[in-house]
């Protein structure tokens, strides 16, 4: 790609209200308006945006962290935090690949990333990485002629104002829980998707096409909203870890969809957990949520967690519409000091809405994990259906894994399944493996991958791949 | 080609193995025979390298190496194989690629690249078809919702694949009617060549009909008690172990 074309783009994203001037865009750690108002400012975003944000923050001062997860950590220091930080400067970042932490390379060798990407990822000064330009550019093309919006949130608060204030916040109000007040009041930056009716869209999206825009991990807020008969698949992640210096990570997800639409929203998370005190690693505290409001809409969540020191996240379904469809495919790993604490909400509110959870727990080392779900019948959701199934797989004697299981019933005409199992990893399968020739880190990663084949295979093709490859990363050192 | 000598084994504070010592050459077929509680399985299982259990005193030695010293899969790797009388269920992992994993982790260990995917799959419909097994096996979890005669089959597939050069079988013949007994010892004797050794565990006579040893071991209290040829197992079939014991004893 010829080098006037990527600057174009580049100039094209910071046209679009992202940093103007680099050198000044920092705050001294701290919240209150004059943050908020400097945030919304720094984005040059309209008055109503503005207003929005101060509205969330309000709530926000009201609120109190929640105490009911099954985590333990000390507690957060608001005022502590930076909450608008400009992209690193080129100087400032790594020149080339041997400036980068050498476990973090091998690590990226594992997972067999190309080496381009490697770089990206590390966080390697642009120039080395802009191979991904290419790709981006022609995808955006695709995606124009179906007539899919796939924009920054920047971007489409200017662009697409009356969509966002269609939709932003209806899923997931600003003062729905404490972080998501929080990342209502100062969320940096994030994701739009807009699928018009009747169309699907004609590729994966995936925010790893915006590596090159990144720097928004923060608190990150996406909005995908897919109108009648239309349907997306959006990949959300990486699987190769990724730099923060950043400890806390409050995204909100909102998803709508439309009568006859479908979204599925797959995940792999594999933020930094920290050294083996899990001290450095990053508090995932996400709420995501889909809102089914069509009849017959179906909305997909698939999750592999292998990362961060804290996960706090329970991706959930508003059934509305009649006949619409929740879906929660979960895998869960933990090793050494992390902890998780995740699950998912199933709200049938619409008649003949069906729900379906799959959860695998993996725990090792001295981790802790626990699967919390809810599922919640409404008076005029007839003959609704849920059924659930939750296992946990053991490694080691030190980890722990919680299951809760919340169930509120107000229809009689609704058929609600659970299942549960807990396991732990057999000695004999093990030895059967081993004695088999394999070694013992690869049996490990066979048993566990045969564990979560059941969500694994909800996952696009080329993820899957990865997220096998990472559960064999994650789990190293997990036995012996 | 294997050496076992003066083996004392303990399992959770009881001594198992009491001084047993067994040679296995090349080309030989050995069967281990013996009373119920005599240390049958114990003596695979501690060549194979099974956790639980302490070897206080003794060698075992393969080809000349420590096989003590050896890990789990090392063992494997160097052409030891052990067939098992109860193999365990892995859900989720399907036959042909704990097949595929463990066929190419042997290699490795030998220096050779992975199998390609042609050469793999007429490998494994020949050996299919050798067990009298459906391909549908192949995309069945290991072992999972596997009746007795599969799993037994399923074994000594992996055997015909795995091509060790000692093939240890843990009463393969409990739990086989008739028809699966003769599908299993045909792929047992067609294991049978110059460079490969055999060792059958077995309590029963039976599989001794169709596969028809070199040698045969009579274990007792953790020791060999007695050895023979062929018709030493048709002598214990007839006559019931006691009368070994009660020979050793004296």
């Amino acid at each position: 790609m010829a080098t006037e074309e990527m600057e174009q783009l580049v100039r094209r994203e910071y046209k679009e209200g992202f940093v103007t001037d680099i050198e000044s865009d920092t705050v001294p750690p701290g919240l209150d308006e004059s943050t908020i108002e400097f945030i919304s400012m720094k984005k040059g975003e309209p008055d109503w945006m503005l207003e929005w944000r101060l509205k969330a923050y309000h709530q926000w001062l009201k609120m109190t962290p929640p105490s009911w997860a099954h985590l333990d950590y000390p507690p957060i220091d608001y005022q502590a935090i930076s909450y608008f930080s400009a992209p690193k400067r080129d100087e400032d970042r790594p020149q080339s690949l041997d400036e980068v932490d050498p476990k973090l390379l091998e690590t990226y060798e594992k997972l067999g990333i190309p080496l381009h990407e490697r770089a990206a990822l590390a966080g390697v000064a642009v120039d080395a990485v802009f191979d991904s330009v290419s790709v981006t550019t022609t995808f955006r093309e695709k995606l124009y002629e179906a007539g899919v919006i796939f924009c920054s949130m920047s971007e489409a608060i200017h662009d697409y104002p009356e969509l966002i204030k269609q939709y932003l916040g209806t899923v997931v109000p600003q003062g729905d829980n404490y972080f998501a007040a929080l990342n209502s009041a100062v969320f940096t930056d994030g994701s739009f998707v807009f699928v018009p009716e009747g169309v699907t869209c004609p590729m994966e999206l995936s925010t790893y096409f915006r590596i090159n825009e990144a720097n928004t991990g923060q608190f990150e807020r996406t909005l995908i909203i897919c109108e009648k008969q239309a349907q997306v698949s959006y990949l959300e992640g990486c699987t190769a870890p990724m730099r923060d210096e950043n400890q806390l990570h409050a995204a909100v997800v909102e998803l709508v969809a439309l009568e006859d639409a479908y979204i599925k929203y797959s995940t792999v998370q594999n933020w930094y957990p920290g050294d083996e005190d899990g001290k450095g690693g990053i508090y995932n505290f996400v709420t995501k949520r889909g809102d089914c409001r069509g009849d017959r809409s179906r909305i997909s969540w698939t999750q592999v967690e292998t990362g961060s020191a804290i996960t706090w996240k329970y991706p959930s379904c508003m059934l509305r519409g009649k006949d619409s469809i929740g879906e929660f495919y979960s895998v869960a790993v933990t090793n050494g000091r992390q902890q998780a604490d995740t699950g998912t909400k199933m709200i049938h509110i619409g008649e003949g809405t069906r729900s379906y959870i799959v959860s695998k727990g993996i725990a090792a080392g001295r981790s802790n994990q626990s699967y919390r779900g809810l599922v919640k019948v409404g008076p005029r959701a007839k003959g609704a259906r849920n059924f659930t199934q939750c296992d946990s797989l053991l490694i080691g004697d030190t980890c722990g894994a919680h299951t809760f299981p919340y169930q509120e019933i107000g229809n009689s005409t609704a058929t609600v399944e659970h299942e549960a199992t807990t396991s732990t990893i057999g000695e004999d399968q093990l030895f059967y493996c081993q004695s088999r020739g394999i070694s013992e880190e690869d049996a490990v990663s066979m048993i566990v991958n045969g564990f979560c084949k059941d969500v694994f295979q909800e996952l696009p093709m080329e993820f899957a791949v990865e997220a096998e490859a990472l559960l064999g990363v994650t789990l190293e050192g997990a036995v012996g | 080609m294997l050496e076992v000598k003066d083996l004392h084994v303990t399992a959770e504070g009881t001594e198992i193995l009491k001084g047993l010592s067994l040679t296995v050459k090349a080309g030989e077929v050995h069967a281990i025979m013996g009373p119920n509680g005599a240390g049958k399985s114990t003596l695979s299982a501690v060549i194979a390298g099974k956790g639980g259990y302490e070897v206080t005193k003794g060698s075992i030695t393969f080809e000349g190496q420590d096989v003590l010293e050896m890990e789990i899969e090392e063992r494997a790797q160097a052409g030891l194989l052990l067939g098992f009388q109860y193999p365990v269920e892995i859900p989720g992992v399907k036959n042909v690629y704990l097949l595929k994993a463990a066929l190419n982790a042997q290699r490795a260990a030998r220096g050779q690249d992975d199998i390609p995917a042609p050469e793999f799959m007429k490998l494994i419909k020949e050996r299919l078809a050798q067990m009298k097994m459906a391909a549908s096996f192949l995309q069945r979890a290991v072992n999972e919702g596997f009746s007795g005669g599969e799993k037994k089959r399923n074994e000594i597939l992996q055997m015909l694949v795995l091509q060790p050069k000692l093939a240890m079988l843990d009463e393969i013949d409990s739990g086989l009617d008739i028809d699966a007994m003769r599908v299993v010892a045909d792929g047992i004797n067609s294991l049978r060549a110059e460079d490969r050794s055999i060792l059958l565990v077995t309590h029963y006579q039976r599989l001794l009909d169709f596969v028809v040893p070199d040698k045969v071991h009579v274990l007792v209290d953790g020791r060999i008690a007695k050895s023979g040829d062929a018709e030493l197992a048709r002598e214990l079939e007839a006559r019931g172990y006691e009368w070994v014991q009660e020979e050793s004893a004296a």
